[in-house]
């Protein structure tokens, strides 16, 4: 019971004395995650309309497909990344292998599948809803994808936060190709699972702690963009 | 010139027929009532015409216009002519305002047009003071109503009303209904209204059509349907004789 005392108030400690290893640690994480989930969003809300609103053939494999991709276990995403970045692979030439960037496709591609799969699933319910309501009030094609867009926009931004969620708290990916590389590429979740095993509890519930409240934040900024786009336009 | 033709227009789901072979002309300015049971097809007739699906076969014109086999773009210019007001309508997560906006803004008019447009639509239907309320604390009758709006401040040629007051108690009815009728005489807006409600019927329409299993039985003027109907199964109808 001491030990974990002990390790509290150190932990306490390296966060309010603003330790800089603790916040160049956070700092690389909300980078490396926020960076892939924005490319995530990016990629993912036209795919998922695209699928969801299109007629095309093999519709339900395609659907099976994004299904399962949102459930990729994130250590066979990293083996896949190492493979195609690390010098012998087809990517190779890029130089990308233990970098921030690595790190940034990994998430990038465990966070696609589950912002497009969530969109998809948005615009079809929303489209079985207003389609008609909007054509006959004389919306084109285009008008009737933004109207649609609008009216699914609290659960795609809830797609968005789930992918920013997974990408975060995610491990075996970023540790295969990013080689947990001491102020380069040692993210929150890497450092937890090494500073536990080599006995440092301090620093490793700093991290935990910080985890903890930017998902706490996330569902915060989430549940007021909810309750915003409930009363704006 | 007619200013609205369906010649034997007929849809097929499956094979079933939802509707088949139904003529009608309309003239400019004509009201038009449509009764019968549920499941005659007047709902789907209105779909059609708003080319909301494609008929199996038949021929629909608009102001000498042929809607079969139009473009995409040809089909929302199309469109924009006609408003339809839904049996259950669904209003978009925004303010009653921002609703009736809709259809202005979609064709792209200035700020000053859409506001002068949406207050008169607003106070035809007895709205106003609503327009910041969002749409999703509004009760049936008066989701009904900014549907009505919505679809009035678009100012269409052809008006079409699925039920359009089923969902509103008796002095809301004479309050739509007289907007209704309103633009009717006063612009010469072409309306084709279903309803179960034969009081209705008989009270606003130039002419009546009386329809069963998805087939026009009759059509003539409210005396001649609702006082001498040449069919058998239109005098069954309207004397409460025939149980569906």
């Amino acid at each position: 019971m001491m030990v974990f005392f002990e390790a509290l108030v150190e932990a306490l400690y390296l966060i309010f004395s603003l330790d800089s290893e603790v916040w160049g640690i956070m700092l690389l994480s909300l980078r490396v995650s926020g960076t892939a989930t924005f490319l995530a969003a990016c990629c993912g809300i036209p795919l998922g309309m695209f699928l969801g609103l299109r007629v095309y053939v093999g519709k339900r494999i395609i659907n099976n497909l994004v299904n399962t991709f949102m459930g990729l276990p994130p250590v066979v995403i990293g083996l896949f990344v190492f493979l195609a970045i690390s010098r012998s692979g087809p990517m190779g030439f890029l130089g990308l292998l233990y970098t921030p960037t690595a790190m940034i496709i990994a998430q990038w591609i465990l966070a696609t599948p589950i912002v497009t799969g969530i969109t998809m699933a948005a615009v079809r319910s929303v489209h079985g809803k207003y389609r008609d309501t909007a054509i006959s009030l004389g919306a084109s094609e285009w008008q009737l994808w933004v109207t649609i867009l609008k009216e699914a926009r609290i659960s795609i931004l809830a797609g968005i936060c789930v992918a920013f969620g997974q990408a975060i708290s995610e491990v075996g990916a970023i540790m295969i190709v990013g080689g947990n590389i001491r102020f380069s590429t040692r993210a929150m979740t890497t450092a937890i699972v090494l500073q536990t095993r080599m006995g440092l509890f301090g620093m490793a519930i700093a991290l935990g702690l910080i985890l903890i409240v930017l998902a706490f934040l996330v569902n915060l900024i989430f549940t007021m963009l909810q309750e915003g786009g409930e009363i704006v336009r | 010139m007619t200013f609205f033709k369906v010649r034997e227009l007929s849809k097929k789901y499956g094979f079933n027929y939802a509707i088949k072979d139904i003529s009608f002309e309309l003239e400019q300015g004509e009201f038009f009532t449509l009764i019968g049971p549920s499941g005659a097809g007047k709902t789907t007739l209105l779909r059609l015409i708003d080319l909301l699906e494609p008929p199996t076969t038949g021929e629909i014109e608009y102001n000498g216009w042929s809607l079969n086999s139009l473009t995409k773009k040809q089909k929302v210019t199309a469109r924009r002519e006609m408003g339809f007001v839904f049996q259950n309508p669904i209003c978009f997560n925004v303010t009653v305002k921002a609703n009736v906006e809709y259809g202005l803004t979609l064709r792209g008019l200035s700020q000053d047009e859409i506001d002068e447009k949406v207050n008169r639509a607003i106070n035809m239907v007895g709205l106003h003071g609503f327009e910041e309320r969002k749409a999703s604390t509004l009760s049936g009758g008066e989701i009904q109503r900014v549907a009505l709006a919505r679809t009035l401040a678009t100012e269409p040629n052809l008006l079409l009303l699925d039920e359009a007051t089923a969902n509103l108690d008796p002095s809301n009815v004479a309050l739509i209904e007289n907007a209704i009728q309103k633009i009717n005489r006063e612009r010469g807006v072409t309306v084709i209204m279903a309803t179960h409600n034969f009081f209705q019927a008989k009270r606003l329409g130039d002419s009546v059509g009386f329809m069963l299993d998805g087939e026009m039985i009759e059509i003539g003027t409210a005396d001649q349907i609702f006082n001498n109907p040449s069919d058998n199964r239109t005098e069954a109808f309207i004397s409460g004789e025939m149980i569906y």
